[in-house]
């Protein structure tokens, strides 16, 4: 495993022997490669692709950029304003959010739920809602209160919860013990600790995840809209099925300008909150 | 004890979170004023809103219990799923490494940096189900439009965390290597390659879990895989049969989540 | 009156921490414990105000029977204890103010507790023992922005705000250099005197216990094997509280003191 001369090149040849890797690692390395392998073999032999239609694929897609330009400016009243709809429907939910997820991350704590069974409560609210993409949440909501921005901002709430939730509930079990052992020994109730112990530690946190949690509703509310649920996917979906591609180019130049904005934002809100 | 008890009348307020009144005040305002006109703003349709309560008990009833009679065609939709994943991560990843050295700025030219940033910045700006309706309308329905959208979104990731981490290399190894006498493609195979590695490997596991969650909602519009099938099941009503794939759509994140945590703690 | 008997603490399986402790703490006395680390000085401590739970024996104060307390008696038995912890445990990003009232904790109602609404006569109270160890002028300072020092004063009078009983120090001057930790001994043995305040502090500087305390207690293994005066100290009895301990690490002998006090230069 020493080697003798410093290589200049994978042909670098020394005479004694030297090889990288120890016979054993060596055959992991292989037989890793070997199912890499073999699971694209198998992905791309089985999977319903038409090959031409790949084939076809750059020349299509160039023709789709061509008439994409220019971006056409017809209607960009609505475009903004259904722009800043979106804008709403992000802030709004991520407020909410904010506020139903602190309870949650506190009982799906180790050290500040009440009781085993709240912990598990905790718990179960937190993976349930990670778990179901903004989207999935929208179609269920669409079809329970109609097509609409409500169902936008409830989707955009209940997938943030279980975000904000585990971040906080970590950064709960994380803290300083050395503050609630004084507080225990002065005979503050158990109510009183979190307000004067945890709440005060976890505040940094707090604010960090609801920015990141934003930035991120952001990105998530400008695809709501293709499942019915508000914001701009509403008339970007209609644009697109009236082939009316100049006004594509249009709203994609200005998600992209919304999403750049936001994340600037939330970097600076960032600095200046810790 | 009562010695110690003076009356010195002095009062204390804990200090304003925000020293200067005008801005506390004015941003207090502001955000009030933002929430009433955001909510009142948005188009509400209370009307249809008020059937939600009745709409929303007719749907658990009818989701109760959820019905795997059609598992083929839940099986199916998760194998394409899957496949999906596993092409598109390993052809993101592929295509990440030149793009990232592309717009890693402490090796590439100025004007190749500003392309291969440019692309990251787009390619991380559009959720990945804006980025496959296009590809929908462009080559059709069905998993291919999903495997070129997850490339897209691998790369958008992958690619610049990796750019990140070769803008953080240890340049003394690269002079050490070039002082060798080695050409620029040996440099980077040599150099660069071995330091940028670990996260390399770290990040693929990372895409693929995260691939595979995408995966599952690019189907939504019409880009293959079980995100159709969900897609499919809402529209026919079939409520029971989308509970069932919610269901196992959760039970596949979880085990692919906690696999990938696994094998991430091990590599780091 | 403190009165401690036959007190056992184990954790777990293992060998008790704590054996068949008994000691006696009569009113308006400062009395140190001193101890190798590891002799359960800390332990008996917290025993005291039940951060730990003892295993067996009896703690009484003033009349009440303190292991026997669980849930509210438990909190209002504790507000009577106050504790100055080695690493002042406040709550970094709240105000001294703040931490100094959340002594009065264990009195004040919630909602005045949430809204920071204090009643007048605690913060009386609070400013005129932050006069008196001389932290008044910080009051709205946050406690992270505090030295050591300050930080370990703010601790002082968050003890006092509880109007204990008696006073417990857990290695209070740890974590301070020489000529600060010498300040808070004196603080502490002046408050005592002044608030006619028993008080028991763990200390592992032999020489600050001799100095400022009336009474020394020495622990071994989870046994008390000294109890006298400062005068009664020698030699003899050191060598049985530290057998085994290198000279350096007793903290009384003078090389270390000396050593410690170029350090802080």
């Amino acid at each position: 495993m020493v080697a003798t001369t410093q290589p200049t090149g994978p042909d670098a040849i020394a005479h004694r022997e030297w090889s990288r890797y120890t016979s054993k690692e060596r055959w992991r390395r292989y037989g890793l490669m070997a199912l890499v392998a073999l699971a694209v073999v198998w992905s791309l032999s089985t999977i319903n692709v038409i090959w031409p239609w790949l084939w076809d694929a750059p020349q299509q897609m160039g023709d789709l950029f061509g008439r994409m330009f220019p971006p056409s400016l017809e209607g960009w009243k609505d475009i903004a304003w259904t722009l800043l709809e979106t804008v709403n429907i992000a802030t709004i939910a991520t407020f909410f959010a904010v506020f139903l997820s602190l309870p949650i991350a506190l009982i799906a704590a180790q050290n500040t739920t009440p009781n085993r069974f709240t912990l598990w409560l905790g718990r179960f609210i937190l993976v349930s809602s990670r778990s179901v993409n903004t989207i999935i949440w929208a179609l269920l909501f669409v079809a329970v209160f109609g097509p609409g921005v409500l169902a936008g901002i409830l989707a955009i709430i209940f997938r943030s919860i279980g975000f904000l939730g585990k971040l906080l509930g970590e950064a709960i079990e994380e803290i300083d013990r050395a503050p609630i052992e004084a507080l225990e020994s002065v005979g503050a109730s158990r109510f009183k600790i979190l307000v004067y112990g945890v709440i005060p530690q976890v505040m940094p946190t707090f604010f960090a995840v609801s920015i990141l949690r934003w930035d991120i509703n952001l990105r998530e509310s400008t695809v709501l809209g293709l499942v019915g649920a508000g914001g701009i996917g509403i008339i970007l979906q209609g644009a697109i099925d009236t082939f009316a591609w100049q006004t594509v180019a249009t709203i994609l130049l200005a998600i992209i300008g919304l999403v750049i904005i936001g994340e600037a934002i939330s970097a600076y809100l960032r600095k200046k909150v810790i | 004890m009562s010695s110690t008890v003076q009356t010195t009348g002095r009062t204390w307020k804990k200090p304003p979170f925000i020293a200067n009144p005008v801005l506390r005040w004015g941003l207090l305002i502001a955000v009030v004023g933002y929430v009433w006109w955001a909510v009142t703003s948005l188009p509400f349709d209370w009307e249809r809103i008020q059937d939600g309560v009745p709409r929303a008990i007719r749907i658990f009833k009818g989701a109760f219990p959820p019905s795997f009679i059609r598992g083929e065609l839940l099986f199916d939709g998760f194998m394409e799923s899957i496949k999906i994943a596993i092409v598109s991560t390993l052809l993101g990843l592929a295509l990440s490494i030149p793009i990232a050295f592309a717009s890693a700025s402490n090796i590439a030219p100025k004007w190749l940096y500003t392309i291969g940033r440019g692309f990251i910045i787009v390619a991380r700006s559009f959720h990945p189900v804006i980025v496959a309706i296009l590809f929908v309308k462009a080559v059709g329905f069905g998993p291919l439009a999903g495997i070129l959208t997850l490339t897209i979104y691998s790369i958008g990731f992958v690619a610049k965390m990796l750019a990140e981490r070769i803008e953080e290399i240890d340049w003394g190894q690269v002079e050490a290597v070039r002082a060798a006498g080695a050409p620029t493609f040996v440099t980077l195979l040599y150099a660069v390659i071995p330091q940028i590695m670990p996260r390399q490997i770290g990040l693929s596991i990372y895409q693929l879990d995260s691939n595979l969650r995408a995966s599952a909602i690019v189907g939504i519009v019409g880009a293959g895989g079980i995100g159709s099938t969900l897609l499919n099941a809402f529209g026919r009503y079939d409520y029971d049969f989308a509970l069932a794939i919610t269901l196992c759509i959760i039970g596949v994140i979880l085990v692919s989540e906690a696999i990938s945590g696994r094998i991430r703690r091990n590599l780091w | 009156m403190l009165r401690i008997k036959e007190l056992v603490k184990r954790y777990g399986e293992e060998k008790a921490v704590l054996k068949n402790l008994n000691l006696e703490v009569p009113g308006e006395s400062v009395v140190s414990i001193i101890g190798a680390s590891g002799a359960g000085k800390s332990t008996l401590l917290r025993c005291i105000n039940r951060l730990v739970e003892p295993s067996s024996g009896s703690i009484e104060l003033n009349g009440t029977e303190l292991t026997k307390l669980e849930g509210k008696a438990l909190r209002l038995a504790r507000r009577r204890i106050g504790m100055v912890f080695q690493g002042f445990n406040l709550i970094d990003r709240l105000t001294v103010m703040e931490n100094v009232q959340s002594g009065r904790l264990g009195y004040l109602p919630a909602w005045r507790a949430v809204t920071r609404n204090y009643p007048q006569e605690d913060i009386d109270r609070a400013f005129h023992l932050m006069e008196r160890v001389g932290i008044a002028h910080y009051a709205n300072k946050r406690a992270d922005e505090l030295s050591g020092g300050e930080r370990q004063r703010v601790g002082v009078v968050r003890a006092l705000m509880q109007e204990p009983e008696i006073l417990l120090a857990d290695e209070p001057t740890a974590s301070l250099d020489p000529k600060t930790s010498r300040q808070i001994m004196e603080l502490l043995r002046a408050l005592a005197s002044e608030l006619h305040l028993p008080v028991l502090i763990n200390i592992h500087n032999v020489n600050e216990a001799k100095e400022y305390t009336q009474r020394i207690v020495g622990m071994r293994f989870g046994r008390i094997i000294f109890d006298g005066e400062p005068t009664d100290l020698n030699n003899d009895a050191m060598d049985e509280i530290y057998a085994g301990v290198p000279a350096e690490e007793r903290g009384g002998a003078e090389s270390s003191t000396h050593l410690r006090e170029v350090a802080a230069r």
